[in-house]
């Protein structure tokens, strides 16, 4: 099958699992006690029954919930993911802000925790007895093992406290000034903490895989033809046997995204990083119904297109790949 | 039926074994026992969680604060006036904390685990026992929920809900079987096709008995030890969802201790460091077993 038919399919499939997505959340809000009106009417310090009942009316809530679920629907189509009562900005504008930050974020850990893990995976595999092979064994188990916001929080105390060269809190500072270079390394400089912790999880996952996969490559017949033609050690590891071990690195890495995101939400509130994990928090506290909805939404959104993304690297990665 | 005279020969004409030491085939569940304690970090691991276990359930016994109580100025530093892990920003102390918390924390972990196995298990084996559309449905199925955040997914369960323990414990279990479908679903596909499940085909078993009772029993060790780094990944994602504020306010875990004293992590770092230390400890201690379980039940995949 060739590449565009492949990656058609995939779209069409996740566009179908999207659907699938907001059908089930917004089936979960409806049964779930309470609605918008109530917040609001709670928020207002309580409301007689006729104000409930025009609230509802205006967030066409009194409507039957096929009526509901089809205007959801055909507004998504339109990109109009609804309106957020509590931030009072239409949610797919609020939603888009605050993605960037936590794309930042999420994407700049797993550049770090692959990069990191698969050096560190191949240098372990190439002596098995090595101390950095035990470093690999302690880290993954370390990295399963550590809650996320526990590792963010020791960071924090020791940052604070120990060596306060990096900023605990928020993306910019305010009283940065200066042109985009200024300001991006300013983001840089608060995206240190965060990233670090997020990526902890992985690179202890990755490490672990790419020593495993390593260890097979490095066993393998035309391993040992390349060294016994003469190829020199580094080609023949970076060269020769890590593009082979790269796959099972690849792969893992791309169904980690939803759980990436997951982590990011946590590593977001330990750092009140302004992504959408914050965002999230504050709606779902706020039971801003319109809003979770945006957020699921577009955070499935990332991980399919993510999914997609991981296809292709792979089949870069390793040609022999077809199909479907 | 007798064996054929010609390939009994050569056994009967060689020499008797050594008398002094008869081969006896070990009984299969002492011989994984016996992989299992020659694997230090695994015995690590269970010592380490049985301590675990007879802080949280017999501690309290020797411990009887109730953690709520406020006992204490805050933010005693550990080991001042008699408490050994200090007080948190009520002055509660921390130790009556752990204990109680504990126990949330892994009867939570536990549960969650108990409900994503059956789920994942149902799921995997009906799909790797019937192929076909049923298992490119279930399939997708389960592809559906790798692709929502789980985090973010039970974020909103709790909340719409109510944080009880009852919807955490729903909601961390109902996002989190994903991989036991895929193993257990990967298992029956391999498993379907030996000669011992066809002999019982033959003898015309019903689906429902060749899933349940000759299968399942045989496809376990792979799900036993995924069971296992469950339990470890429920403990943290229900630390998870307390740290966010999302669990029943009114009952003390581990988690709970860390989210409700995190305004406070410059002042009392101890009293965050030290639950979050537990749940570290809970977890590798779960995950060294799982690793132990994994070498002592498939031996074959031990170059992993």
């Amino acid at each position: 099958m060739p590449l565009a038919r492949i990656l058609l399919t995939r779209i069409g499939y996740g566009i179908l699992l999207l659907l699938a997505v907001l059908v089930l959340n917004f089936t979960l809000i409806s049964i779930a006690p309470g609605d918008i009106a109530d917040s609001i009417a709670g928020d207002m310090g309580g409301a007689d029954a006729s104000v409930i009942a025009e609230i509802r009316a205006r967030y066409g809530l009194d409507q039957p919930f096929l009526v509901q679920l089809w205007r959801y629907m055909a507004g998504v189509f339109r990109f109009d993911l609804g309106y957020s009562y509590f931030f009072e900005t239409p949610v797919t504008a609020l939603v888009l802000e605050r993605l960037p930050a936590t794309l930042l974020l999420v994407v700049s850990a797993q550049v770090l925790a692959i990069g990191l893990g698969v050096l560190l995976g191949v240098m372990a595999a190439r002596n098995p007895n090595g101390a950095l092979n035990t470093l690999v064994t302690f880290l993954s188990l370390f990295g399963f093992a550590a809650p996320v916001f526990w590792t963010g929080i020791l960071l924090i105390i020791a940052f604070v406290s120990i060596f306060p060269i990096f900023p605990v809190g928020g993306m910019r500072d305010v009283t940065v000034e200066g042109g985009w270079l200024a300001q991006a390394l300013d983001i840089a400089h608060h995206l240190f903490l965060p990233m670090i912790t997020l990526a902890s999880i992985y690179i202890a996952l990755y490490s672990r895989l790419a020593r495993a996969a390593m260890q097979e490559v490095l066993g393998a017949d035309y391993v040992r033809t390349a060294r016994a033609k003469g190829v020199p050690e580094r080609t023949v590891l970076y060269k020769h046997a890590l593009r082979n071990a790269l796959g099972p690195v690849v792969t893992v890495a791309g169904l980690q995204f939803a759980s990436v995101i997951s982590g990011a939400v946590v590593v977001e509130a330990v750092f009140s990083w302004p992504g959408l994990g914050t965002l999230a928090l504050q709606s779902i506290l706020a039971r801003d119904t319109p809003t979770i909805m945006g957020i699921l939404f577009f955070s499935s959104l990332v991980v399919i297109v993510f999914n997609i993304l991981t296809d292709i690297v792979l089949r870069m990665v390793d040609p022999r790949i077809k199909g479907g | 039926m007798t064996k054929p005279p010609d390939m009994l020969a050569p056994l009967d004409a060689a020499p008797p074994l050594a008398e002094e030491a008869p081969v006896r085939a070990m009984h299969p569940a002492r011989e994984m026992a016996g992989m299992f304690f020659r694997n230090y970090p695994a015995v690590f691991g269970l010592v380490l969680l049985l301590a675990i276990l007879a802080f949280t359930f017999v501690g309290p016994l020797y411990h009887p604060v109730d953690p709520f109580e406020m006992v204490w100025a805050p933010f005693s530093r550990p080991g001042e006036e008699g408490y050994l892990f200090g007080t948190d920003y009520l002055g509660r102390d921390i130790l009556a904390a752990m204990m109680a918390g504990g126990q949330v924390s892994l009867a939570i972990g536990l549960a969650a685990a108990v409900i994503s196995l059956v789920i994942g298990v149902t799921v995997g084996a009906f799909a790797g026992y019937y192929g076909g559309w049923v298992e490119e449905a279930l399939m997708r199925f389960t592809e559906f929920f790798q692709v929502l955040p789980t985090l973010l997914f039970s974020m909103v369960i709790v909340a719409l809900f109510g944080a009880s323990l009852l919807t955490v414990t729903f909601a961390i279990g109902v996002v989190s079987w994903t991989a036991v479908a895929r193993v257990t679903r990967s298992e029956f596909l391999r498993i379907r096709e030996l000669e011992y499940v066809a002999a019982a085909r033959s003898g015309s078993a019903k689906d429902g008995y060749l899933i349940f009772r000759v299968i399942l029993p045989n496809a376990l060790p792979p799900i036993v030890v995924q069971a296992n780094l469950m339990v470890g990944s429920a403990i943290l994602f229900e630390a998870a969802l307390s740290f966010l504020g999302l669990s029943d306010p009114n009952v003390m875990s581990w988690g709970q201790v860390i989210g409700s004293n995190r305004p406070y992590i410059l002042d009392a770092g101890f009293a965050v460091a030290i639950p979050g230390f537990a749940i570290f400890l809970t977890v590798l201690a779960i995950s060294l077993i799982g690793d132990g379980l994994n070498d002592a039940l498939n031996p074959k995949l031990r170059q992993r």
